[in-house]
């Protein structure tokens, strides 16, 4: 009795311990297709109001994960709006008035452009192994692909949501949706990722749509037009002095 | 008799001070309470109506349901067209337009870049119309602290705690930064002419007021506004007239299928007030019971004290022959004289406290600092024609009760005792 007692706890144990390993492997697959050394970004992002749909585009620089420079390109009235993120300080450019304005505080949880997601959303570039632990909890199919089913839990204080379940293609291993929670268990945000595309080596979903449960509307869709990684970056991009040119 | 009854109240001021100096002063609180609690509550109504709830309020029904969220997105649109129905078909009101926003206001150094910042409470009123009543209705001009009302676009007049807190002096260009209908960002310059101060700390925080042409162009929000307020022209508030005005609207306009279709709201039910306007309205009749039953309770115990005093009184005027059910008469119409003096005297007293305080008030703005209520700052009574009356109710009734309860003890007497006890 006492033996097979032995034998069931070791194999609770070497499970759990095989099922960590598996989270942190596919959350480190995850890692590497998503985060680059830096990355320049051609978007659009349509915002699904509940009245109307407004389209920006945008083009983005960022390195690692404490440098990015955004500059709205369109529609006229946000043309030329830069802003630019250093470490965790935030800057807004707006030509019209000739301000550059420093978002910090409860600010950074607004929408960005009326869009689903903040400045906070946006500003958050750290890698999910970094910030979170993770245990797979089962597997499901989205549109007929099979994914693994993690639940993420914040290691760190610093982070805008408290956990995460995340469904991640099983041959891509590229989020394909995700909910993301406050501390309480609310459900805050919705995001489905697709047109997974291979690029420069690694698998991308260039189509995002973002729902902030607490807004109304249809949500917001982020469209990749043309991404390209490990690219030179000049360094006077990330200043102050660039918002103004 | 009567005049026997009052001759004899007069000379005989043991049988009488007591009684009127309690029915005096029941009288007194009731008249100057009721004062008190008409005035505050009408303050709190009036300072709502102003500011946030007009008398009635237009807002479309998604709108209405995320108002604290200041959701501009789902304001109300065509706003001229509608505001020219509502001046057609509801004459009797004043119709306005006002935008709420939300958002930053930032200040710059000399480089242009942020020096200090605070969020926003923005309101837009029609400020530059020289037919607009919104200046006065909303004690914008003597609550200003420095500087002026903005006179022209681009100007704004800003919290004066904001103003102090960031060192902004009259003349000097801060941003305001926020989100327009569409949802777009938001940034325009405005020169501070001016800052204010209401009272309440919930007007007060972050405060910024520009004309709405202003926010208009600023928030894209041509033809569009959070809110369309109606008031009555006499300035009173009417809550049956306003409840036929809203039902009649909404059955015209109102679609329940409809989310951005317009409702119309009252004063009440808007500001969340249906309680206060209920307690306001039941808050006399609490107090005559309160003073009633206090009251009648003292004047039972006094008259019980007469009744031992005039003992052998009632006991000789029952033995020559006197029907206890006449004597019981002669000390409720003693009673009924009683009550008229005390209320006179309660009243006049009541009513002249009242109007000192109506004209002076008490200031409770230290107290409401920090308060996020709508509240007025300096409590005020008020008086009206039913409190030269109001009083006479508890003065009367209680006196009457309390002698009555008293003179039950008269029939308790035995006749065949009399003797004996009178000899006693």
């Amino acid at each position: 009795m006492k033996k097979n007692i032995s034998i069931l706890i070791s194999i609770l144990f070497f499970t759990t311990i095989g099922f960590a390993q598996t989270a942190d492997e596919i959350l480190d697959k995850v890692d590497k297709n998503m985060s680059a050394e830096n990355r320049i970004i051609e978007s659009s992002m349509i915002i699904h109001g509940k009245r109307n749909s407004r389209t920006m585009t945008s083009i983005s620089y960022s390195v690692g994960d404490k440098q990015s420079f955004t500059e709205y390109l369109s529609p006229a009235r946000e043309a030329g709006t830069k802003m630019l993120k250093l470490e965790n300080q935030l800057w807004i450019y707006s030509p019209s008035t000739d301000r550059t304005i420093q978002i910090s505080g409860h600010m950074l949880r607004q929408s960005v452009m009326g869009s689903d997601l903040s400045y906070e959303d946006m500003m958050d570039d750290r890698k999910l192994k970094d910030v979170y632990s993770s245990t797979v909890i089962g597997a499901e199919e989205i549109e007929g692909r099979k994914t693994h089913v993690l639940e993420l839990t914040a290691k760190v204080e610093n982070v805008s949501y408290h956990s995460r379940k995340l469904w991640v293609d099983a041959d891509y291993f590229v989020p394909m949706k995700e909910e993301l929670f406050a501390k309480s268990g609310q459900l805050l945000k919705q995001t489905t990722l697709s047109n997974i595309k291979k690029i420069e080596g690694r698998w991308f979903p260039t189509k995002m749509v973002y729902k902030d449960m607490l807004k109304q509307g249809d949500g917001t869709e982020f469209i990749i037009n043309d991404i390209k990684f490990n690219q030179k970056i000049p360094e006077y991009i990330f200043t102050k002095a660039a918002l103004k040119q | 008799m009567i005049k026997f009854l009052f001759k004899g109240i007069l000379r005989d001021r043991s049988r009488s001070l007591l009684p009127v100096i309690i029915v005096s002063i029941g009288v007194l609180l009731t008249v100057f309470l009721s004062g008190y609690f008409t005035g505050v509550f009408g303050d709190i109504i009036d300072i709502n109506a102003k500011f946030t709830s007009g008398h009635v309020k237009i807002m479309t029904r998604v709108y209405a349901e995320n108002k604290d969220q200041v959701p501009n997105d789902l304001a109300l649109m065509e706003v001229g067209e509608l505001k020219t129905k509502l001046n057609l078909e509801y004459s009797e009101m004043e119709w306005v337009s006002r935008t709420h926003f939300g958002g930053l206001i930032d200040v710059p150094d000399e480089n242009g870049e942020t020096r200090a910042q605070g969020p926003a409470a923005g309101r837009a009123v029609d400020l530059f119309s020289p037919e607009s009543q919104e200046i006065e209705r909303m004690n914008i001009g003597n609550s200003v602290v420095k500087g002026v009302i903005p006179t022209k676009s681009g100007e704004a007049i800003i919290s004066d705690d904001f103003a102090e807190r960031f060192s902004v002096n009259i003349g000097d260009e801060v941003t305001l930064f926020g989100s327009t209908m569409n949802g777009s960002m938001m940034f325009h310059n405005f020169i501070v002419s001016g800052t204010i101060r209401f009272g309440p700390a919930m007007l007060d925080r972050g405060a910024i007021i520009i004309d709405i042409t202003d926010a208009q162009m600023i928030l894209d929000m041509e033809d569009a506004a959070s809110e369309v307020l109606g008031y009555f022209k006499d300035g009173l508030y009417d809550t049956e007239k306003a409840g036929l005005i809203s039902a009649s609207f909404n059955e015209k306009y109102s679609n329940v299928n409809d989310e951005f279709s317009p409702q119309m709201f009252k004063l009440e039910e808007d500001a969340g007030l249906d309680e206060y306007l209920m307690l306001a309205d039941s808050m006399s009749g609490v107090m005559i019971t309160f003073f009633i039953i206090a009251m009648s309770i003292v004047l039972w115990n006094t008259g019980l004290l007469g009744g031992l005093r005039r003992y052998s009184e009632y006991g000789i005027r029952l033995a020559l022959g006197e029907e206890k059910k006449h004597i019981f008469k002669t000390i409720i119409y003693e009673a009924i004289l009683i009550g008229l003096l005390g209320s006179v005297i309660g009243t006049i007293l009541g009513i002249s406290l009242s109007y000192y305080v109506q004209e002076t008030g008490i200031d409770f703005s230290n107290i409401m600092e920090n308060t996020t209520m709508m509240f007025p700052q300096v409590f005020r009574t008020l008086v009206k024609p039913a409190h030269f009356f109001i009083g006479f109710i508890p003065g009367l009734f209680a006196v009457v009760l309390g002698n009555a309860l008293a003179g039950f003890a008269i029939y308790k007497r035995k006749t065949a005792q009399l003797f004996k006890e009178l000899e006693v």
